[in-house]
């Protein structure tokens, strides 16, 4: 599905995505300190909190996607409301999207997010958010978090 | 048609003739001209001192009630309308967001088409605008309409003709770089901005030829004296010479290159001191702890000489902002008397909550009062530095990155955005569309790529605590600095007013109303329902002997994000956000021009 041309941006982009997609080599729900995101389950939600990765999600969509998604993932005048498009995109549909864009109904665009770092290495962060609020376990605020985990480079 | 046929032709022989006419006359003369004539609306903010006052008074504060729509028009597009139809003799001029259509309308036949012009543009600009695809209208001068398109192009249009006389490339969007503003007519000059504050733009104003689009200045929000076009002896600040290259030394490294500073908003022109006065964005990024210093000069109003475009002083709101105050709203100029002396004032209300009254002839500062209670970033401006007295609790670069700083007012939006706000004489009252939102502020790293987006904070915004609206109308008095009355509203105001010397003053609401108030009082007399929720401004012209009320719909710009759904869900625990219906049980999208008159 993936066209990429190999310039070095999107070179540079694909290793980022190759290295969140090892993030979600070994999936586990123990509790939020052992905690490892994977594409069944992005995000760690006990005591109405989330994963620190959950809670930057919603930082980093609130940088770069809210200006046209809306706010929590509720759509807009102009974009679709992720909170709906997350419960039928799969991990990989969402990859494909954002690193690729692609041309909606009337007139709308999703630009490429491929050159965006900002983006691309927050990208299974932003997609654990969007997820957790079309679960329905999170609601439009600010969620409560657990704190950040630091994590043995070893863990990779 | 041979009816038809026949109006076209009478048209273009009075438009032809109305050029002949005035063949001799430069265009500035003309155009100096024109805006005093209140039968016409030849600038998107009535008027160089962009008072959007009207001096016309067949529809008073006695009959306003019993107005009735005219005729409609739809655009044909969705998305938000902002600004506003111009009027010249037997024609109307109306213009669209994206794609940026152009509509010559025959008022002597309810606004059949004349001519349509509708560019070809790249649809990738879309996304790299911030806040919807708006575009805030058009201006007029030697027989051309003149366009700012999404992507920048600046184009010339022959007003009877809809032909592209010229057109000119002013930014790049593919580094975040596109336009919103309505253009400014000066003399033999066309003047524009950049919008792209959230891409890491560094704005300017740029002045073209009238004639054939050449450039011939551009100044630079910050950069070396050279781009930015201050001189360090003559160019002044509160009264101080502002010194060599004070675009750069209160940045570290180069960050100025992506300073923001963008220059999307109004722009206004005092003949008698050859003044162009507008104001520059928010610095890059909204992280502030990622730009230490003042940031100079971005959140500045500036004037600048209209021919040369030195600018001849500077005022810098917010130094180092931290909380997305652009300062581009437009500058209101009035004569006035402030602390007992008659004034060549400006008068700006500033997203930071500030209204600011300044003498505009030095740039002195003389006000600078709170036009909404709830601002609380700062307790006060410092009337000798001009420097905001910040609260440390609610300075997001104090409170560092990764922490959310909570309950600042206002929100990012500003207690106003680009709404133009209106002055009557009459009263000698400033009537201004607000918004009463406040919000919480994370900022964090980012990364800078040309033409992504360039943002580093999370906000989330909410109605100012003791109440549910999310917005008020309100009447101010510049000498003093306060309120004299308010009107509450339940979402934020979103439309440019209009006064009129029939003490009636007109501004549309999100839900969709076109309303008229008291000028003296702010009692209701009028409202109406159009098709789709305002952020477009109110105007008023006269054709054969009547006054008529024009007003663009189509929800959309910033309103119709952050309103449209974020705020009103009953389950975001935000208060009293469950008072809140969203504003889509109101209203949905969709560009309509309504005009009203009084009934023969």
């Amino acid at each position: 599905m993936l066209h990429f041309r190999f310039s070095k941006p999107i070179l540079l982009a694909t290793l980022a995505l190759t290295y969140s997609i090892t993030c979600y080599a070994t999936p586990s729900k123990a509790d939020y300190k052992s905690f490892q995101p994977s594409p069944d389950q992005p995000y760690y939600f006990e005591d109405g909190k989330v994963d620190f990765g959950t809670y930057n999600g919603f930082r980093r969509y609130h940088a770069d996607c809210h200006v046209c998604h809306g706010p929590a993932g509720l759509g807009s005048s102009y974009a679709p409301a992720l909170l709906d498009s997350l419960k039928v995109m799969t991990w990989g549909d969402f990859v494909n999207v954002v690193i690729s864009g692609r041309e909606g109904r009337d007139n709308m665009i999703m630009p490429s997010f491929a050159k965006n770092v900002d983006i691309v290495t927050n990208l299974s962060d932003i997609y654990a958010y969007l997820k957790a609020r079309a679960d329905g376990v999170i609601g439009a605020t600010r969620p409560a978090k657990f704190p950040k985990v630091k994590k043995l480079i070893a863990d990779n | 048609m041979v009816t038809a046929k026949r109006k076209v032709l009478a048209i273009c022989f009075t438009a032809s003739a109305m050029l002949a006419a005035a063949g001799g006359v430069t265009a500035n003369s003309e155009l100096l001209k024109m805006q005093q004539n209140a039968n016409d609306w030849v600038m998107p903010n009535g008027n160089y001192a962009s008072t959007r006052y009207s001096e016309l008074n067949q529809i008073t504060a006695k009959n306003v009630k019993d107005l009735k729509v005219a005729w409609t028009f739809s655009t044909g597009v969705l998305r938000g309308h902002e600004g506003g139809p111009l009027v010249m003799g037997d024609v109307m001029y109306v213009h669209t967001p994206f794609p940026n259509k152009v509509f010559a309308l025959d008022l002597n036949d309810d606004g059949r088409i004349i001519w349509k012009y509708e560019p070809r543009q790249d649809t990738s600009v879309i996304p790299v605008m911030c806040c919807d695809t708006v575009n805030r209208g058009l201006a007029y001068g030697d027989g051309k309409i003149i366009m700012s398109q999404a992507d920048t192009t600046l184009v010339a249009l022959d007003a009877k003709t809809g032909k592209k006389v010229w057109s000119v490339k002013n930014g790049d969007p593919s580094k975040g770089e596109t336009s919103t503003a309505a253009p400014m007519v000066v003399k033999d000059k066309v003047y524009i901005g950049v919008s792209g504050g959230e891409f890491g733009v560094r704005g300017s104003l740029t002045a073209y030829s009238l004639k054939d689009g050449k450039q011939v200045w551009r100044g630079y929000s910050m950069g070396p004296d050279s781009d930015t076009l201050l001189d360090p002896q003559k160019t002044t600040h509160l009264g101080k010479p502002v010194g060599k290259d004070s675009g750069i030394n209160t940045w570290k490294g180069d960050q100025w290159k992506i300073g923001g500073g963008a220059t999307w908003g109004w722009y206004s022109y005092d003949p008698d001191e050859n003044l162009v006065y507008y104001g520059s964005g928010n610095p890059s990024t909204w992280n502030p702890v990622q730009r230490p210093g003042d940031n100079r000069w971005s959140m500045t109003i500036f004037a600048r000489d209209a021919d040369t475009g030195m600018a001849r002083w500077v005022y810098q709101m917010t130094p180092h902002d931290e909380w997305d105050y652009d300062g581009i709203n437009e500058m209101i100029l009035v004569d006035q008397k402030i602390n007992g002396k008659m004034r060549k004032a400006l008068v700006h209300f500033d997203r930071n909550g500030f209204g600011y009254t300044m003498d505009r002839v030095t740039g002195e500062l003389l006000v600078a009062e709170k036009f909404d209670p709830a601002v609380n970033w700062a307790t006060h401006v410092d009337m000798k530095t001009g420097r905001p007295q910040v609260v440390a609790k609610y300075s997001t670069h104090q409170n560092g990155e990764d922490v959310n700083s909570t309950g600042i007012c206002p929100a990012a939006l500003g207690t106003k955005d680009q709404q133009p706000a209106s002055y009557s004489p009459r009263t000698g009252l400033f009537y201004v569309p607000t918004n009463h939102v406040c919000m919480d502020y994370e900022p964090f790293e980012v990364s800078y790529t040309a033409g992504q987006p360039y943002v580093g904070a999370t906000l989330s915004m909410y109605p100012a605590p003791g109440g549910n609206n999310l917005g008020n109308f309100i009447a101010w008095d510049a000498d003093k600095g306060k309120i004299v009355w308010s009107n509450e509203e339940p979402f934020s105001v979103w439309s440019g007013a209009l006064s009129t010397a029939g003490d009636v003053v007109f501004y549309g609401t999100l839900e969709g109303y076109l309303k008229a108030v008291d000028a003296k009082s702010g009692k209701e007399l009028y409202r109406f329902k159009t098709p789709s929720g305002i952020i477009g401004n109110v105007n008023t012209y006269m054709h054969n002997g009547k006054q008529y009320i024009a007003v663009l719909s189509g929800l959309g710009g910033w309103a119709g994000i952050g309103m449209a759904a974020g705020l009103t869900d009953p389950t975001a625990g935000l208060g009293a956000v469950g008072a809140y219906a969203s504003l889509s049980n109101y209203t949905q999208l969709g560009g309509t021009l309504t005009v009203f008159t009084l009934p023969d």
